[in-house]
């Protein structure tokens, strides 16, 4: 009798989806297409680019990385930096992009 | 009430057959619905596997011989907190643990990460349901533990060495991490199978990576304790090949930790990654057919079994399903971003990948030795400790400088002028360490030397790390030092927490050094009143003491300790006699120095009627450390766990951006 019970109430919750749509206005599941994840892409290698120059801004405060090394490595990352934003903003008027201003960096601040 | 339990895997069974057949065939047509029918089957398999689990805890409380497994692993007289850590301390009770925590982790997994990641879940549901189906399979057809059988009037008991507290905890850690480590497999391979290489699927996973890595290692450590106060030989890793099993795994879970940084911070080695995420998964299963196939004598390891075949199978299959996916995706995981220095943080966390990778084939080598030479030849030829000694002390030793040099390197490249800026304090208060060591006589182990002197230098520089950081958050404008030091970690979680876990490699490194390479053992036969004398210590033995609880005879040698003329009290060691069970177990005595870390270590090797008894007794300095680390190790984990809330948002708007948070 339990077993029948926990057999039923499984069953049930594996058919929930089906029960609380049955005839849903669509059951396509959301794929990103190409445009979507050049933009996903772009978005990773901003949030990289930031995050890099952040911990060598925070390194270099701190001392752990040294004037000469940061010197060497700060121009190249603000170019990756200003290369990914740019990315995100040419991508602002195609089709994929949702909301403006996107491409605005999020957590940019070095401290 | 068997019937209940084997009903409900039998439950469990279907539905993650339907998870892995729905799943498939939702992610391939794109069905939406079909999709989320799969993963709330997953959470059904949880469910069931969850009531089978209370029915098998019941009938063990109950104490229901007419359970075969119940009857097997314990007995009346058995105390409580053993009686419910036999539902892991045999063959089938502990499959089913391990069920149980695979479809909860994989009901969580899917659940936490379905709002941002959705397209990516899809393919990971009937890859965790595949490995689901396997564990059910192997509970319902091959080891079940609801056979069922006349009831007999008492159970056959515990073994005694299995009586201990540390058995409550060791072995579902173990699990936890062996499970734990199924989400980062599952979400690697469910990226590979639906094309989604990007990032998300090691943000999904690296929380769960480091809960599993984490258990893994508390777990190992706690066994480590139990061999040490429970089995009776004076040590704490005896190389043996169910302690490796665990450990393996561990490591190319450390190895992955520390190049999915590199990932993050460089997009580069995203082939690496998968493959460690994919060896780290095999070698959990691989750790646990050793354990539970027989084919290995350990004191860890559960009875011969039919499940070795099964288990073996499974991997095969998994090796070969991982590297053909991974073969046919290779494309898209081509980097583009490449190595600029040899003299870089990506650098030397390579070096580190390197060295802990050759650290873990070397024992896995040492531990199949045996296994293929008794195939070959006849024969089984066990690789001894100072195999594994050698390795350890070859890659170990390496590993615990780059401990302290990788942090400290800027990404990209370095130069070497700004290297020996950075460096010259730790390495000036390495070297004094080491030459303070050597005056004081350390020098009778090389190894042990080189560890200490490398552990200072390492130390040095998760202190200067920490005071530099601190300094610059209250030169940012924290109000206070401590709050300073508060804000440092909470800005930086995952760094932060990482040096707290590196202090307790230290810690570890200093413990194993200096219990394993300066240690003292001496060994005596006493009668009443006679002493051994072993380093600093004297130890005097008076009597014999016999005395009976609910389920052994306990013998004891009493022995009071002086050391350096100070009375220090008295220490007991001896045997217990399992009524039940009909065996005797060795009860070591332990006096601790909380000052210096030290034990004072005693077996009672041998107590003969005329009460005369053999003595082996260890001075271990330091070894206490090696206890300590643990707790530092699980406060830099739970540090580094945190959830970080500018990571989340920044995924929401990513996720958001895409659509993907959209729609149900």
């Amino acid at each position: 009798m339990l077993a029948a019970l926990l057999a039923a109430a499984c069953v049930l919750l594996v058919a929930l989806p089906f029960l609380k749509e049955p005839s849903p206005a669509s059951d396509s599941l959301h794929e990103l297409d190409e445009a979507e994840r050049r933009r996903l892409e772009r978005l990773e290698a901003r949030d990289r680019a930031l995050a890099a120059l952040k911990e060598l801004e925070f390194d270099h405060r701190t001392g752990t990385i040294s004037d000469e090394d940061y010197r060497t490595l700060v121009g190249p990352l603000r170019r990756e930096v200003a290369a990914a934003l740019q990315a995100l903003e040419a991508d602002a008027g195609s089709p994929a992009d949702g909301t403006a201003g996107e491409g605005r960096p999020s957590g940019g601040r070095t401290s | 009430m068997s019937e209940l339990g084997r009903a409900a895997l039998l439950v469990t069974l279907g539905l993650s057959v339907y998870a892995l057949v729905a799943g498939v065939a939702a992610a391939r047509l794109g069905r939406r619905r079909l999709a989320l029918s799969a993963q709330n089957a997953l959470l059904a398999a949880f469910v069931s596997t969850a009531v089978a689990s209370a029915v098998l805890l019941a009938a063990l409380l109950r104490h229901d011989f007419s359970f075969t497994y119940v009857a097997r692993t314990t007995s009346e007289e058995l105390p409580t907190a053993y009686t419910i850590s036999a539902f892991w301390g045999g063959q089938e009770g502990s499959l089913l643990l391990w069920l149980l925590v695979l479809t909860g982790f994989g009901a969580a997994a899917v659940r936490l990460n379905r709002s941002w990641a959705r397209d990516l879940v899809v393919w990971v549901v009937p890859v965790f349901a595949a490995v689901t189906v396997f564990f059910a399979f192997l509970v319902v057809a091959v080891a079940s533990p609801f056979a069922t059988q006349p009831a007999p009037p008492d159970g056959a008991g515990m073994t005694p060495s299995l009586q201990n507290p540390y058995m409550l905890a060791h072995p579902p850690l173990l699990y936890l991490g062996y499970v734990g480590l199924t989400v980062p497999f599952a979400f690697a391979l469910g990226a590979l199978l639906s094309g989604r290489t990007d990032e998300r699927w090691l943000v999904a996973t690296r929380r769960w990576t480091l809960v599993a890595w984490t258990a893994l290692g508390v777990g190992q450590l706690l066994g480590a304790h139990w061999a040490y106060v429970e089995v009776g030989w004076g040590g704490y890793y005896a190389w043996d090949p169910v302690e490796n099993a665990a450990l393996m795994p561990w490591l190319a879970a450390t190895a992955f930790l520390h190049s999915v940084m590199i990932q993050e911070k460089r997009g580069m080695l995203r082939i690496w990654n998968v493959l460690l995420v994919f060896l780290a998964f095999s070698l959990s299963l691989f750790g646990t057919f050793l354990t539970r196939s027989g084919v290995v004598n350990s004191i860890h390891a559960f009875t011969q079994s039919s499940i070795g075949p099964w288990f073996l199978a499974f991997i095969a299959v998994t090796v070969a399903v991982s590297v053909a996916v991974l073969l046919r995706r290779l494309p898209l995981l081509r980097s583009r971003a490449r190595l600029e220095s040899p003299l870089s943080r990506e650098a030397a966390f390579l070096y580190n990948n390197l060295l802990l990778l050759a650290l873990c084939l070397a024992i896995l080598w040492g531990v199949v030795y045996p296994l293929l030479s008794e195939a070959v030849r006849g024969e089984a030829v066990v690789l001894g400790r100072s195999y594994y000694d050698f390795f350890l002390r070859a890659f170990g030793l390496p590993l615990l400088l780059l401990m302290g040099i990788g942090p400290l390197i800027a990404w990209r490249r370095a130069s070497l002028a700004s290297l020996a800026t950075t460096f010259r304090w730790p390495t000036a208060f390495a070297l004094a360490t080491g030459a303070v060591l050597l005056a004081l006589g350390a020098g009778s182990s090389l190894p042990g030397l080189v560890a200490y002197t490398f552990s200072a230098f390492v130390a040095a520089t998760i202190v200067l790390e920490f005071a530099r950081g601190t300094a610059a958050r209250k030169a940012l404008g924290a109000t206070s030092w401590p709050g300073a030091f508060f804000s440092l970690i909470a800005r930086n979680r995952r760094r932060y927490g990482g040096y707290v876990v590196h202090a307790a490699i230290v810690l570890l490194a200093v413990g194993i050094a200096g219990s394993s390479a300066f240690d003292s053992v001496g060994e005596a036969t006493l009668r009443p009143g006679e002493t051994l004398e072993v380093g600093r210590y004297a130890l005097t033995y008076r009597s014999l003491d016999e005395r009976q609880t609910a389920n052994a005879t306990e013998l004891r040698a009493l022995l009071s300790v002086r050391r350096g003329g100070r009375d220090l009290g008295t220490l007991e060691a001896g045997k217990n006699a399992y009524t039940v069970e009909q065996q005797v177990s060795n009860e070591v005595g332990i006096r601790s120095d909380r000052l210096t870390g030290e034990d004072l270590f005693v077996i009672a090797e041998q107590i003969d009627p005329d009460g005369t008894v053999s003595f082996r007794v260890f001075v271990k300095p330091l070894v206490n450390l090696i206890w300590l680390a643990g707790l530092v190790f699980v406060l830099g984990s739970l540090i580094a766990l945190w959830p970080d809330a500018r990571e989340q948002r920044r995924l929401a708007e990513r996720a958001t951006s895409l659509g993907l948070t959209t729609s149900r």
